[in-house]
């Protein structure tokens, strides 16, 4: 924690992460090798979970590692990158993976849509970075990289669920504004 | 009713995952769909998409799935929808280092990635890399000079992005491609530039000019991106971390700048930087200090953690620039993130004056019980250098401990509190009953072992000595009636010592004792026993020697002997004196005067109890000359007998026997063009001394470390004990070649003037600690005192006096008696050891301080006469 300065690199990501309410893992990415398998991964998950899920604190120091993260009903975002890095540049790419997946939602960020966009999830996650260097950090960018076109799908292939959820969303923006 | 709650639980159970119970095996099959022509988007992208869950899962996929997999997937580039293009992508990235002959995919990849689609082009770029391989590097590399250059953001970053990848592997080929990251790093897109500048920086950081150079450049010439400035400052801080360069820097001076840029995350981490350089003074600190004063009050937690965690770092080093901040830490003490709240108030601790702590204790104590123990743990640890730093608030803060104490806690923490006491008690004797009684209290219940055990050893030592000893009797036999074995056995110990120390409590005692031996363990009766019988005799000497003061043995050692011992049935009795003593601690010693190596840059021993003359006994009894000398006495520290920097780099350690000294000289050849053999170092002995054999070392190669020892008999006289011996070192020298090592066959002798090694009394004595002095003093009796008076007009102060008479004689300061309480002008020194042969020696200094320097009266007693007249003749 005390060591000297970080050497200048692009490499600024250890690892990103969404959970569900349980601390299951619905998507995470590991760039370096501070976790080499899955078990240990997961296991750092759980702790990180359990550490995080009461106290909505945005911040905090685990294992020795910077955990910026953010929630939102049943989902729990996580950016975590090493104790020396700048908070700052990790929480500006929380925000911008929270943001443009809220996008892709359209703004209904919670498990069951998640996973009904997880192909979109997939690829905003791979478009905000790669290989642990930050690829782009402006949610509206990588939104239109990942360029989902949920209208263009014809109404005869949408499920009963999405039309409904649709029309559900429709009615909740018009009586918001 | 029963139907919906059945409903609502189902989707509670994971029904809402679609994902949820996939099999890997169920998912593959799935992907043969992908052979199926024609392609349907949607199908296929929704099985792609479940295979990259599964892999996203952690299940290992084998090599001969994962290629089946993967070549079902190249067909599904016939397909042109872009959302199940762009996951064939992730299929490959994800593929490309568990299945085999990825490369087929290569020309694919190179069309969509030059194709007209700039939604394709990077992600292709991106998939093209990661199954690129060095070989294969050449026939892309044409295209990914485009590719940086080109004017789509997208398309340039993943193509300087996947460069820093592929640029692990292949630095050479990367390097090629400075002139296109030059012209990148002009774009108008901003993280475009970010990785440019990246790219540039990295191709170049072994060439310190030109990063020089990149940095001055770019520092006149504004970025557009925050990630590039922040990358920027980082350089700039390594070069100046590098050239040690001070705030003159004009490297510090576009830091400094920094701090007045637009975005949060670039003057953070300028100010970071600043606290992080090492040749900082308080005054470059200021304007870092107050931009992370403003971050304090930021609405963002994520703003006043990184604020509060960086100003804990400068008021470790400079804790009088965080005192303006104060305020701003105090409100943050309530913060709802905790872990702000407890750095705030760690920092607090550091930069906080006397009048300040018991305001701040209450605070902490508020939110105690929230905070996990990993930040209670960094709270006691505070505390315990404020105990240091404000001995006089032990009142507060011994209370504030008490009630962490009853708490609850993990064993780490309850440890680091019941240290904390420890230390306190024994740094400052006026918290000493306060802080018995927390800890007899903590004792009462406490559910550590360890700790528990380490109390009572505590009160042991500490609770006779205190105005009423009885009190503490109680806690302890509770301890025996109510506890597990190791801690009843303790508790006996504990009792027994009581027993020896306080004579109205002997009798009461020994029927504690009495009862103690209808115990149930062996050991604790065994205890039990001995200690009734030993209590019984009442001999003050016996008491001392098997009570109060214990073992003096290094237990590595007597395990040792002792086996040697029953090897070779032997008439004798097992003589004690022939176990080489328990040296103090290296960690003790370091504080205290020696000089030498930290004991940390040592190699890890094997044995965590071998002590380093451990270590050394067995070195010398591999050497067959020297195996016969007996039990080594002592070590002496490694002492240079040249200048570090000549051609040959000679360190000397004594090692005393009974009645030779060993000399140790570990040599290193400097000159790669010289071959050194049979290397000697020739003594000329003082009056007395006789040296009577030398061990060369028969090859000395450059840089490959090597020893010669040499054999000196002591003086038969008892009383003359120290000598100054003059040393040369003698050897045959070949010349070599520097690269190959390859000697000539010829050589000359040649011989090189070390410096004098010189034998002094510390040199025979080994330093042992007695617990009680006072128990130990009674125990050698007066048979063998000497009393002197001396006049040290060189010292000063009391310190520097004690300080020279534990290096001369060699000898323990007992009970704290190296530390003089401020403002006294005399103080008395206790000093416990045992001189060569194994005799106890003792000295007691009365040091008074006057106007013509320290004046001291110094009385030593020994078993043996003639020790008593060595040590006191050692100080004039």
């Amino acid at each position: 924690m005390d060591g000297g300065l970080l050497e200048p690199s692009l490499y600024a990501i250890k690892a990103i992460a969404i959970l569900d309410n349980d601390g299951n893992r619905l998507l995470a990415k590991y760039y370096d090798d501070t976790f080499p398998n899955t078990k240990e991964q997961k296991a750092f998950e759980k702790n990180l979970f359990n550490k995080t899920h009461r106290a909505n604190a945005e911040i905090i120091m685990f294992e020795g590692l910077t955990c910026v993260y953010k929630s939102n009903v049943d989902l729990f975002f996580y950016v975590v990158g090493s104790s020396m890095e700048n908070e700052l540049i990790l929480s500006s790419v929380l925000n911008a993976f929270y943001d443009s997946i809220s996008q892709i939602l359209r703004k209904n960020v919670e498990k069951r849509a998640l996973l009904d966009n997880l192909d979109a999830v997939f690829l905003a996650a791979d478009e905000l970075c790669d290989g642990g260097i930050i690829l782009e950090a402006d949610s509206n960018s990588i939104v239109q990289k990942v360029a989902i076109r949920n209208d263009d799908i014809p109404l005869g292939e949408q499920t009963m669920a999405q039309v409904l959820q649709s029309a559900k969303d429709q009615i909740k923006w018009s009586l918001l504004k | 009713m029963l139907s919906l709650k059945r409903d609502k639980k189902e989707e509670e159970e994971g029904g809402g995952n679609p994902f949820n119970n996939l099999e890997k095996s169920s998912v593959l099959q799935e992907a043969r769909t992908f052979n199926e022509t024609p392609i349907n988007p949607r199908k296929c992208g929704h099985i792609l998409t479940k295979v990259l869950y599964i892999i996203n899962q952690g299940e290992s996929i084998g090599t001969t799935e994962a290629t089946e997999a993967f070549f079902a997937m190249t067909k599904l580039f016939q397909s042109k929808d872009p959302i199940l293009r762009r996951l064939v992508y992730l299929g490959i990235k994800e593929m490309s280092k568990i299945a085999q002959d990825v490369i087929i995919v290569t020309s694919s990849l190179m069309k969509d990635m030059t194709g007209k689609e700039d939604q394709f082009r990077g992600p292709a770029i991106r998939a093209l890399c990661s199954v690129t391989d060095h070989s294969m590097l050449q026939s892309i590399e044409r295209y990914m000079k485009q590719a940086i250059v080109d004017k789509v953001p997208g398309v340039s970053s993943a193509a300087l992005v996947s460069a820093l990848h592929l640029g692990k592997g292949s630095q050479e080929v990367i390097k090629r491609w400075v002139n296109e990251a030059q012209e990148a790093v002009n774009s108008d897109n901003v993280m475009v530039q970010f990785h440019a500048l990246g790219l540039l920086y990295y191709i170049r950081k072994t060439d310190k000019l030109a990063v020089n150079k990149l940095v001055s450049k770019f520092s006149k010439h504004t970025l557009k991106s925050p990630y590039a400035y922040c990358l920027l400052i980082r350089i700039a801080s390594k070069l100046i971390e590098e050239e040690d360069a001070g705030s003159d820097s004009p490297m510090f001076d576009f830091i400094e700048s920094c701090l007045r840029h637009k975005s949060e995350m670039v003057i953070y981490e300028a100010a970071h930087a600043i606290v992080q350089l090492k040749n900082t003074t308080a005054k470059d600190l200021a304007p870092a200090v107050s931009v992370l004063q403003l971050f304090c009050s930021s609405p963002k937690p994520t703003l006043r953690f990184a604020a509060v965690r960086t100003l804990n770092k400068v008021a470790i080093k400079h804790p009088a620039a965080v005192t303006a901040c104060n305020l701003d830490l105090e409100n943050l003490i309530t913060d709802v993130n905790r872990s702000i709240a407890t750095l705030a108030i760690t920092t607090l601790l550091k930069t906080g004056n006397e009048s300040s702590v018991d305001r701040l204790m209450k605070q902490i104590s508020s939110f105690m019980s929230e905070i996990s123990d990993e930040f209670k743990i960094v709270v006691v640890q505070a505390i315990r250098s404020l105990c240091a730093k404000f001995p006089r608030k032990h009142n507060v803060l011994m209370t504030f401990l008490a009630q962490m104490l009853r708490d609850e806690g993990g064993f780490d923490y309850k440890k680091e509190i019941v240290d904390c006491i420890i230390v306190t008690i024994e740094e400052n004797p006026e918290a000493k009953e306060a802080g018995l009684a927390h800890l007899c209290e903590f004792i009462e219940d406490c559910e550590h072992t360890v700790l528990a055990t380490k109390i009572l050893h505590l009160l042991g030592k500490e609770g006779p000595r205190t105005p009423t000893p009885s009190k503490y009797i109680r806690f302890i036999y509770n301890r025996v009636i109510l506890e597990n074995a190791a801690v009843r056995a303790a508790a006996v110990s504990a009792i027994a010592k009581f027993g020896a120390h306080c004579e109205d409590l002997l009798e009461s005692c020994i029927v504690l004792l009495e009862r103690c031996q209808l115990d149930t363990d062996d050991e604790v009766r065994d205890r039990a026993t001995f200690y009734v019988n030993v209590l019984k005799q009442q001999q003050k000497a016996l008491s001392s020697a098997f009570i109060l003061n214990g073992l003096q043995v290094s237990v590595v050692g007597l395990e040792r002997a002792l086996h040697q011992y029953t090897l070779e049935p032997n008439e004798a009795e097992f003589d004690m004196k022939s176990v080489p003593l328990a040296t103090q601690p290296l960690a003790e010693q370091k504080v205290r005067d020696v000089p030498g190596e930290a004991p940390s840059a040592r190699p890890a021993q094997d044995k965590v109890a071998a002590s380093r003359q451990d270590v050394y006994q067995e070195q010398l009894a591999q050497v067959p000359e020297l195996a016969n000398l007996g039990t080594l006495f002592k070590s002496s520290q490694p002492m240079e007998v040249t200048e570090s920097e000549t051609e040959y780099y000679i360190q000397c350690v004594k090692h005393t026997f009974s009645n030779y000294i060993v000399f140790q000289f570990d040599c290193t050849n400097t000159l790669n063009d010289q071959l050194l053999e049979k290397v000697t170092v020739e003594m000329e002995p003082a009056e007395g001394f006789e040296v009577t054999k030398y061990i060369a070392c028969q090859s000395l190669p450059y840089n490959k470390p090597g020893t010669t020892y040499t054999l000196v008999r002591l003086p038969a006289e008892p009383t003359q004990v120290t000598g100054t011996f003059a040393c040369t070192l003698k050897f045959l020298v070949k010349d070599c070649d520097p690269q190959t090592g390859e000697p000539d066959d010829e050589g000359y002798d040649d011989e090189y003037v070390l410096e004098d090694v010189e034998v002094t009394v510390a040199d025979h004595v080994q330093r042992v600690m007695k617990p009680n002095f006072a128990a130990s003093w009674e125990e050698v009796g007066p048979e063998n005192e000497l009393e002197d008076t001396y006049s040290l007009s060189t010292m000063s102060t009391i310190e520097e006096a004690i300080k020279n008479i534990v290096q001369y004689m060699g000898l323990q300061p007992c009970e704290r008696s190296d530390k003089v309480p401020e403002g006294k002008s005399s103080h008395t020194l206790y000093l416990g050891g045992v001189f060569r042969g194994g005799h106890d020696a003792l000295v007691r200094a009365k040091l008074a301080l006057d106007s013509s320097g320290v004046t001291m009266q110094l009385t030593v007693r020994s078993t043996d006469p003639n020790v008593s007249e060595v040590l006191a003749t050692a100080v004039a």
